[in-house]
């Protein structure tokens, strides 16, 4: 597995604020690694340390082997960058943006298929002040993708996108993985973590919290699963509590919620229940997911 | 510098899209020969040793464009590109600072050209305005001058903390300059005490060179503009470079 990034002891400090604050970890070639936490936790300027915008104050940065803070120019042309925050002149149009900056690298991308995949093509000819917010949001996506990159660096990804952009938007970052480019990424929402990334870093207050895939952070928490349904007419007395996967039965008229665990926990619930010949409606299973994590771990509540 | 022909190109044609930058650049040093010449025409004057007030607005107009450009362009749209994120964006790019500084560098001494075509283009249509300097010399002298003012303006902009206060500054140090310099109204009709004041103002001494150069005087004649303009450009861009801000 080659380890294309590798941040150790990384440590940032703005007058009185410990932004990050001895961060180690490796980011390897071809995965999409997230990284989560609520706004102030440090997050980019993590990443822009690592793409060699900020200088750590301790701690080194090596991506491709190198320092980025020192040898930026080489390093620029092999990677893609979307900042959190930046903007282009009001009055340059999408088209333009795209050839200009493809101009700075000596490998360019199709611009016009860019734009396409981005769904910015009817706009090529508009200016950059004429843009809703969630189109300047993907015309900064498409320039982080101009120069072909190795690896692609997204500060809060999908800020500012409609929940039908930010699913298109994981598909293109599915697809630009699969073509075999690492993708480093920022967010603060935990859905977004869990669903696209394959490992996640937990960051809060400039500290690691946790890092690893979604599926292992959130079974390390053996959390109780949850399964919602609805049974009308039901039996006093239920087939549940025998099965070895359920805890306890919450039950208020119609309405039961059984608690459980283990990797199939619906499974043997629902055929229990469909020997006995008990009807039920509106199934529904809840897992815990990573905002649970985040308050295993923090105490407090991504959500709020 | 990859980039260098594209960004300045696209500079150029930003700046064409700034409706009030290309106005004061390109349309108002021609308006300002219409307005004067219709009031003073160009019949040869004792005062201005026997040139005609239009002959001498040529060289003088082309000052305002340099001054115009370097003291209140460049201030605005450098502070105003890093304000928002302008800058930041280039520099995640390989592209180096000497390519975006030169790319600006040329946009503007372009645009100060094509203001002095147009502004002799209408000189010349309307008053047969006379040049008798060499053009190559009156050209190094507007590109020396230009660097001049647009050190100034880099400074501002590095100095300043947002573009609000570059703005200001910019104006505040322009608008006496531009009326008390003789590059819109000549010092021969100004009161004594403004000319000494003139002489301690940057653009007095790019309208002396320029004038001079224009009517065929030599660069020995000017040794003195060329000291204090050359002193403000190392000066200016040393201090520049040294506090430019890409943030
Ligand atoms: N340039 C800066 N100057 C001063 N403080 C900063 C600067 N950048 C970030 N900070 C502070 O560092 C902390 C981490 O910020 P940041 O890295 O932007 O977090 P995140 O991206 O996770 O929201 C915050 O407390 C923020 O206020
Ligand atoms: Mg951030």
């Amino acid at each position: 597995m080659t380890v294309v990034i590798e941040v150790v002891g990384l440590r940032k400090i703005y007058s009185d604020v410990v932004a990050v604050d001895d961060v180690s970890f490796e980011v390897r070639k071809g995965e999409i690694f997230g990284m989560v936490g609520p706004n102030g936790a440090g997050k980019t300027t993590t990443i822009e340390c690592i793409e060699g915008l900020r200088q750590p104050d301790n701690g080194r940065v090596n991506l491709f082997g190198v320092d980025p803070g020192q040898t930026r120019s080489a390093i620029a042309e092999r990677i893609g960058i979307q900042l959190q925050d930046s903007s282009l002149p009001t009055r340059i149009r999408v088209g333009e943006a795209m050839s200009l900056f493809g101009s700075f690298y000596a490998r360019q991308a199709d611009s016009g298929e860019l734009l396409e995949r981005l769904g910015l093509i009817e706009k090529r000819s508009a200016s950059f002040s004429n843009l809703s917010g969630g189109q300047k949001q993907r015309l900064f996506i498409a320039l982080a993708l101009i120069n072909q990159p190795e690896v692609v660096f997204f500060d809060e990804l999908t800020t500012g996108l409609d929940p039908q952009a930010r699913r298109a938007m994981w598909d293109l970052v599915r697809q630009i993985r699969d073509e075999g480019r690492t993708v480093f990424l920022t967010t603060h929402f935990m859905e977004e973590a869990e669903r696209l990334c394959d490992r996640v870093l937990i960051l809060d207050d400039g500290k690691i919290v946790a890092l690893d895939t979604p599926e292992a952070l959130i079974s390390s928490l053996e959390m109780e699963k949850r399964i919602v349904l609805t049974l009308p007419g039901a039996p006093e007395k239920l087939p549940l509590s025998d099965l070895p996967q359920v805890d306890r039965i919450e039950r208020s008229g119609d309405r039961i919620v059984v608690y459980g665990h283990g990797e199939r926990f619906a499974g043997p619930v629902i055929t229990a229940l469909e020997h006995a010949g008990i009807d039920f409606l509106d199934l529904r299973t809840e897992q815990p997911n990573l905002d649970d994590v985040f308050l295993a771990l923090t105490g407090r509540d991504m959500r709020e | 510098m990859r980039g260098l022909k594209q960004l300045t190109v696209m500079n150029f044609k930003l700046y064409l899209r700034e409706p009030i930058a290309t106005f004061f650049t390109l349309a108002f040093p021609p308006l300002l020969v219409l307005l004067f010449g219709a009031m003073y025409g160009n019949d040869p004057s004792q005062l201005y040793g026997g040139y005609g007030t239009m002959d001498i607005t040529m060289s003088a107009y082309t000052a305002l464009i340099l001054g115009t450009i370097g003291l209140l362009g460049v201030p605005i749209t450098t502070s105003g590109y890093r304000e928002q994120g302008v800058l930041r964006r280039f520099r995640a790019t390989p592209m180096r600072p000497l390519t975006y500084i030169v790319a600006d560098l040329l946009t503007n001494l372009v645009m100060t050209l094509l203001g002095m075509i147009i502004l002799i283009g209408v000189g010349w249509a309307l008053y047969k305005v006379r040049f008798e300097g060499q053009v190559l010399s009156v050209f190094v002298a507007v590109v020396f001058s230009g660097l001049t003012m647009f050190s100034i303006g880099y400074l501002i902009a590095s100095l300043a903390p947002g573009a609000r206060t570059a703005q200001v500054i910019g104006m505040v140090i322009f608008y006496p300059m531009m009326f008390l310099s003789g590059a819109s109204i000549p010092l021969e009709v100004m009161p004594e005490g403004v000319r000494r004041i003139a002489d301690f103002l940057p653009l007095t001494h790019v309208v002396t060179l320029l004038r001079g150069l224009w009517f065929g005087e030599g660069w020995g004649e000017h040794l003195t503009e060329v000291v204090v303009l050359g002193g403000i450009l190392v000066v200016g861009a040393g201090l520049a470079a040294r506090f430019f801000r890409w943030e």
